[in-house]
């Protein structure tokens, strides 16, 4: 078994990192291919996160004792780890939320009520998850603004002549996916600041999907916001980073009102706390931020500049793979993609396919991913989706095939 | 055990629902969605005083509703409003209950291996719900359209 290692293909000690993988699933190993719902953990990220309830347990920036210290230098850690993670220039520029939904949200409440106004226009791409359209459509009934659509084509690739025809003086953010959980399309998020910049628009970029498969410089990107969450990326469910160039957070009203987000606060008047603490208001998740600055550490140790091309490797190799499977059509074959092989099987609905993969040990998602614009776009009202991570081998591709060949056999 | 969920009625009736079309003098027709998968269908039913008289749906979901909806229509055809109400509630017990009463379902008991499948329970009750709506409306067309 698996006598040639690809290269950058896991070894089975970095495997055993992760103890959810070892198990068996209805008596089977566990295949796990849903790593854009959410990622499995390594060990060191569950340890950070046990040692700060351990030892360190207090909170942050208030208490003068060893605790308070520590558990606040741990969290601070954390940021600047994240800070470099995607290059920003500077600490403040990092936001910690509770993940891309809250980073988005954040940034519709507080940029889009300060700047976006009755008539002018958002505007997003066709393949945007319902947590990229729906603070954005709040906003624009709020404010009687118009949210607009850049078409993508057949491949779910955007159409970046149409997206530039849709900017206008009354434009006044963009905000699109890097990477498209649904489809897997990598977007040219370099190109489309760009053009967005070249009109005077803001960009907001939604890297969920991106930051465990490709490393992101948000100082070559030039982009002005950039979210992801750690659960995405090896670390813990209810954290996330919202980047934000510091000129522009500074010009946003707060968030939510609380402790934390101040300088001083008397019954007449409230002066709010610098960059980053205005939009922290609250106790944080200090756990999860420092689990999340462990998982950088992880995919640090490990390397994206291995995990991207490992990865596309394993992408096409399962891509080959699923289309000569007679009846089989992959949704989402944009030349530009990672980790996601989202597909229909002629005759079988995904949900029958999801259950009967699950009894041979393999996961995957099944549905409409959060993103029913897309679907429909494409035609189908859900999907099975196998998508991948560095952890991943070819070995899984094959479960995963001689799983839908159980499935056939059943619905032949 | 997959064989127990996938038995070959099922099967049979995913891949050729009975009374699957439209039904144009239906009294009643009520839309249910499962938000959750976007399994859809659209169930007709023509009552004569309390007798479903006749029953037809459309729609697209998996192997597991669209076989509980075409079997379902099977069963409650000619049944009054109360028979049919009644057998929902005995499906569902099958499909949820640890020891179900003696269910006395007929061809509707090949559902009982659904049990030991959890998230696929809402698939084989959709259409039971539909019916519910359709059969409790106010005596108007119920519809979410």
């Amino acid at each position: 078994m698996a006598a040639v290692t690809e290269l950058g293909a896991p070894t089975s000690a970095q495997r055993e990192q992760f103890p959810v993988l070892s198990q068996r699933v209805h008596g089977k190993p566990l295949v796990y291919l849903d790593n854009a719902a959410t990622t499995q953990k390594p060990q060191s990220v569950i340890d950070a996160m046990n040692q700060f309830y351990q030892s360190d347990n207090s909170n942050i920036h208030r208490g003068v004792h060893e605790l308070s210290e520590r558990s606040t230098r741990h969290y601070e850690e954390a940021r600047v780890k994240l800070q470099n993670f995607i290059n920003a220039g500077d600490w403040r520029e990092i936001v910690f939320v509770r993940g891309v939904t809250e980073g988005i949200n954040l940034v519709a409440y507080t940029f889009g009520r300060k700047h976006i106004n009755e008539g002018d226009e958002i505007v997003i791409s066709a393949m945007e998850h319902h947590s990229n359209i729906v603070p954005w459509q709040i906003l624009c009934e709020e404010k009687r603004a118009l949210l607009r659509i850049a078409p993508i084509n057949e491949r779910g690739e955007l159409l970046l002549d149409e997206f530039e025809s849709l900017l206008n003086p009354r434009t006044k953010l963009v905000s699109v996916v890097h990477v498209s959980n649904a489809l897997g399309t990598i977007n040219p998020v370099a190109e489309i600041t760009r053009v967005a910049h070249r009109h005077g628009v803001p960009v907001f970029i939604d890297g969920a999907q991106a930051v465990a498969h490709m490393k992101v410089d948000v100082q070559a990107l030039d982009c002005d916001f950039y979210s992801f969450s750690a659960h995405k990326m090896f670390g813990p469910t209810g954290i996330g980073v919202l980047f934000g160039k510091k000129d522009l957070l500074n010009g946003m009203p707060p968030y939510q009102g609380g402790g934390d987000m101040i300088r001083s606060v008397t019954f007449a008047k409230t002066t709010y706390n610098d960059l980053p603490y205005k939009f922290e208001a609250g106790t944080p998740n200090i756990a999860g931020t420092i689990g999340m600055g462990a998982a950088a550490d992880y995919i640090n140790g490990i390397g994206l500049d291995r995990i991207t091309p490992y990865e596309r490797d394993l992408l096409a190799y399962g891509t080959r793979q699923l289309e000569r499977i007679p009846g089989l059509r992959i949704i989402g074959t944009a030349r530009e993609k990672a980790s996601v092989l989202s597909f229909v099987l002629e005759g079988v609905h995904p949900h029958d396919v999801g259950t009967i993969l699950d009894r041979e040990g393999v996961a995957v998602r099944t549905g409409h991913h959060c993103a029913q614009p897309v679907l429909e776009w494409f035609g189908v009202p859900a999907t099975t989706r196998a998508s991948l991570a560095f952890y991943n081998t070819r070995e899984d591709i094959d479960a995963l095939v001689a799983g839908i060949g159980k499935v056939r056999e059943i619905f032949a | 055990m997959l064989e127990d969920l996938y038995q070959e009625v099922i099967l049979d009736h995913s891949k050729r629902p009975r009374n699957f079309h439209h039904m144009a003098d239906a009294t009643r027709h009520v839309e249910g969605y499962n938000p959750l998968c976007g399994d859809k269908l659209k169930l007709f039913v023509k009552l004569d005083g309390e007798t479903v008289q006749d029953i037809s749906f459309v729609g697209a979901g998996c192997a597991i509703s669209t076989a509980s909806a075409s079997l379902m229509t099977e069963t409650v055809k000619g049944k009054s409003r109360a028979e049919a109400a009644q057998m929902m509630e005995r499906f569902h017990d099958l499909l949820t209950t640890e020891k179900p009463r003696k269910a006395d379902l007929g061809k509707l008991e090949v559902f009982s291996g659904v049990r030991e499948f959890p998230a696929r329970v809402k698939c084989a009750t959709l259409a039971w719900h539909t019916l519910k709506s359709a059969l409790t409306g106010a005596g108007e067309v119920v519809s979410t359209e």
